[in-house]
């Protein structure tokens, strides 16, 4: 009978004792209480087994959570509006054969000649990019819930994939375009790098342009949004185009480490993607969430993946584990919000 | 004479939340068959000691005693079950329930099992009548206007047949009419035996329907007196703690020329060729009863709807508006009457709140210039007087008074030409009301205009330089300031 709106008539009180500015242990634990939990998991892991924090274990940790990472930062955007999307495994898969088809000398629907890198590239992304803008048109403009768009589009961007390669993986690519997957800048693998700066762009763009501040807007109430005059079908229909365009990037990455296009590529990707968010902090229901949070997020299912299998944990293990830690991480985070109102 | 028995005893209660004394040693005493009124301003306690009484707080020590027996509530349905129950400021129905569900939501009437949806209907229909609101039970919730949700919370929580009744602002949406019916239904209640605690801002009404009013400030009780000995003055400087001063009355500014001129605006089904001339420099008053088509109509000048013709004329040349961006570029800003629904982003701060709708001329190049930004926000903070802790505060912690705030600083701060604020102190205190109402006066002074929707005659009479009275979607009248009063305003909107 009662429902609890209460919060509304109370006087306004610091609910939070952040003190303007005054960077307290407290405070940091409130906001950011994952990476204490990444520290301590770390912590954990490098006891239980010596070969974790060894330089090539760091690196290799780093190299694959790259992929999963770049998905879930285009999956945040998504979230951050109220939004889903369930189909960024198959848009990575896309976007990796597309690629792959470019850059391969057996590609006999192309004529079997390899093309300059950055034309590959540039033709993956834009694969991506085109069936998200897809799928943020018809949640934008034909309002239909995302959940339904991004789930058909999980099947058809799958299907076009097996279509388009004959259900068979593309071979030969060419070395140049190895390098996104397998090459290294200082020691430190290209994957980790350009996930670092596609970090950093969206960081920029969700913090510090007017297009970031009304994603969190469409997210939190989108009528207001409206209101205050912002468009929002455009911006539903950008933050799919971005995450299409993000998946299509983890596909030519995977592409160059396995050297092939492979159609089943990706396949379940999107449930990484989206426990790296949750984990992360992020509310399913839009409008509140951090890209640090993710970042944490995608690190902590990429630690314990790693940690797990150093310690010789079989892989269905791994799953029943990572299932209990997303729903713990939730959890924790839901009463942690609870006790701040 | 029958001595009046006490059927709920606050005795010395107190609650402190983080920073905070909410309560601080309050008492007071609801008499079986009596009104109680609790009045006091936004932030002196009142929705904390009610939240107390339905058992959604607990309190951090004092008694409470309720039909002579001391009672202990951890959970809202164990008030419930003893026989507390409340109509709720904030309406927070569930939409896409029908309006019998919500009625009876736990307490559906069962055959074999399953919902007896022709009771559940026919019960919903009884409570409504009641009140005589003509309100569809079978309809979802989501299609009704705020001023029928709130009926239907006033008829759920008396068929919850209880024996006190707690009314936090049970009226702010709701028009005169349906107030009168309420009155009716309160005065059955106390020959019934009931006990009303009655919680508003609109000291009318108190003085109308109260027995004894106990005023509240700062979390101290401050005082509790029979409405006898009680009038409109003493009863406000209670309240705010000095003198209260006389009704605010607008000055009247000659209006200059045109700002906004509508023409033959019509919607099938909401309003009929509504035509409205809005001069520089002028407050013009909506008036009308629910339903008449007000808000509607402001939906469709705002561009959130499309009517089915009509033109509008700023400054003498023709727009065209087809989404509230268009409007805010043409410099029209709309504060709505629903703030939780439409107006604010409850997730965001209030600097991101404020700066929303004009984060484009915040922007130099890529990026928000956010000095620039906490410079205009704050001084939004500063004009409206915004009791916050910091611009980083979340805007769903703020108490109404303040979210409203929120809602006119954003618009403000785009700067718009013409205002149109829809019920814009809604749930607002005497003191926050008087800022609002100067704001107003002095933004229309510099050549600007507001249209300005309002159900509360106090307020528009003495705001309006021109009021417009709507009637089921058509214009019945127009009157300057001073040519109409309460009775032909009331008379002629039904």
């Amino acid at each position: 009978m009662f429902i609890m709106e209460t919060k509304l008539n109370e006087p306004a009180e610091n609910f939070s004792n952040n003190k303007r500015g005054k960077l307290t242990f407290k405070s940091i634990g409130a906001e950011y209480g994952i990476i204490l939990v990444f520290a301590l998991l770390c912590v954990i892991l490098s006891f239980a087994s010596p070969y974790f924090l060894k330089e090539r274990n760091i690196v290799n940790v780093l190299r694959q959570t790259s992929i999963n990472g770049l998905l879930s930062i285009g999956m945040t955007f998504v979230i951050l509006t109220g939004g889903i999307d369930l189909s960024v495994g198959s848009i990575l898969a896309f976007g990796g054969v597309v690629g792959a088809s470019f850059s391969s000398s057996a590609f006999a629907a192309l004529g079997g000649t390899t093309h300059p890198v950055i034309l590959s590239f540039t033709i993956g992304i834009l694969a991506g990019l085109g069936l998200g803008l897809i799928n943020g048109t018809l949640v934008g403009k034909w309002k239909i819930p995302p959940f339904v768009v991004t789930l058909g589009m999980l099947s058809v961007a799958r299907g076009l994939t097996f279509i388009y390669t004959n259900g068979m993986p593309i071979p030969n690519i060419d070395k140049s375009f190895l390098v996104i997957g397998q090459g290294e800048l200082f020691a430190i693998p290209v994957p980790v790098i350009i996930f670092a700066l596609v970090f950093l762009i969206a960081w920029v763009i969700l913090y510090k342009t007017r297009f970031g501040r009304y994603v969190y807007a469409v997210g939190g109430n989108e009528k207001s949004a409206k209101i205050s005059g912002i468009n929002t079908r455009l911006i539903i229909l950008l933050v799919y185009g971005i995450s299409g365009l993000l998946a299509a990037l983890g596909g030519l990455i995977l592409t160059a480490r396995t050297t092939a296009g492979l159609p089943q590529a990706g396949t379940s990707y999107e449930l990484d993607a989206i426990a790296a968010v949750v984990i992360g902090g992020t509310s399913l229901n839009g409008g509140q969430g951090t890209l640090v949070g993710t970042l944490f997020g995608a690190l902590i299912m990429g630690v314990i993946s790693n940690g797990l299998d150093l310690l010789g944990v079989s892989s269905y293990f791994q799953q029943l584990i990572k299932g209990a830690i997303i729903v713990t991480a939730v959890l924790l985070d839901t009463l942690q919000k609870g006790n701040k109102d | 004479m029958i001595k009046e028995e006490a059927l709920l005893e606050v005795i010395n209660i107190s609650k402190t939340f983080p920073g905070v004394k909410a309560l601080d040693n309050v008492s007071l005493t609801l008499k079986k068959g009596t009104v109680h009124a609790l009045c006091g301003e936004n932030g002196a306690g009142k929705s904390t000691l009610v939240h107390i009484l339905i058992g959604m707080y607990r309190r951090d020590s004092g008694e409470l005693i309720f039909k002579g027996k001391k009672v202990d509530f951890t959970l809202p349905k164990q008030a419930l079950d003893v026989g507390i129950s409340i109509i709720e400021q904030e309406l927070t129905p569930i939409y896409d329930m029908t309006v019998a569900e919500n009625i009876f939501l736990g307490r559906e009437p069962v055959k074999f099992g399953f919902i007896d949806y022709p009771r559940l209907n026919k019960a919903a229909t009884d409570a409504l009548s009641g009140l005589e609101a003509r309100i569809d039970p079978t309809k979802k919730i989501k299609f009704l206007s705020l001023a029928e949700i709130q009926l239907v919370e006033i008829a759920k929580a008396i068929s919850c047949d209880a024996d006190v009744i707690i009314m936090d602002e049970p009226t702010s949406a709701i028009g005169e009419k349906e107030v009168k019916n309420l009155f009716k239904i309160i005065k059955l209640m106390k020959k019934q035996g009931k006990g009303i605690l009655y919680i508003s801002h609109h000291l009318k009404e108190v003085f109308a329907i109260a027995d004894e009013v106990t005023v509240l400030r700062d979390g101290r009780h401050i005082s509790t007196e029979s409405i006898k000995n009680m009038d409109t003055s003493k009863l406000v400087s209670l309240m705010i703690g000095r003198k209260g001063e006389e009704d605010f009355i607008k000055e009247t500014l000659p209006a200059g020329s045109s700002l906004l001129s509508v023409e033959n605006f019509t919607k099938k089904n909401q309003f009929n060729n509504i035509n409205i001339d809005l001069k520089k420099g002028e407050v013009l008053g909506i008036f009308g009863l629910m339903g008449a088509g007000r808000t509607e109509f402001f939906n469709a000048l705002y561009g959130l709807e499309k009517p089915d013709q009509g033109e509008v004329r700023i400054e003498n040349q023709k727009v065209k508006i087809n989404s509230p961006r268009d409007a805010i570029k043409h410099g029209i800003a709309l504060v709505t009457e629903d703030r939780k629904k439409m107006g604010l982003v409850l997730t965001s701060s209030v600097k991101e709140n404020i700066s929303l709708a004009s984060l484009k001329e915040l922007t130099t190049g890529l990026f928000i210039n956010e000095k620039r930004e906490k410079l205009h926000v704050n001084e939004m903070i500063h004009k409206f007087n915004i009791k916050i802790t910091s611009l980083k505060q979340l805007v769903k912690n703020l108490s109404g008074g303040n979210q409203q705030k929120v809602v006119l600083g954003k618009c403000f701060l785009i700067p718009p030409k013409i205002l149109l604020l829809d019920e814009p102190t809604r749930g607002i205190d005497v003191g926050a009301k008087r800022e609002i109402y100067k704001i107003i006066s002095t933004y229309t002074s510099t050549g600007y205009g507001v249209i300005m929707i309002s159900s509360e005659i106090p307020e528009i009479l003495s705001m309006s330089d021109r009021i417009v009275v709507f009637k089921n979607g058509y214009i019945v009248g127009e009157f300057n300031k001073g040519e109409v009063n309460q009775e032909n305003l009331l008379h002629i909107a039904s």
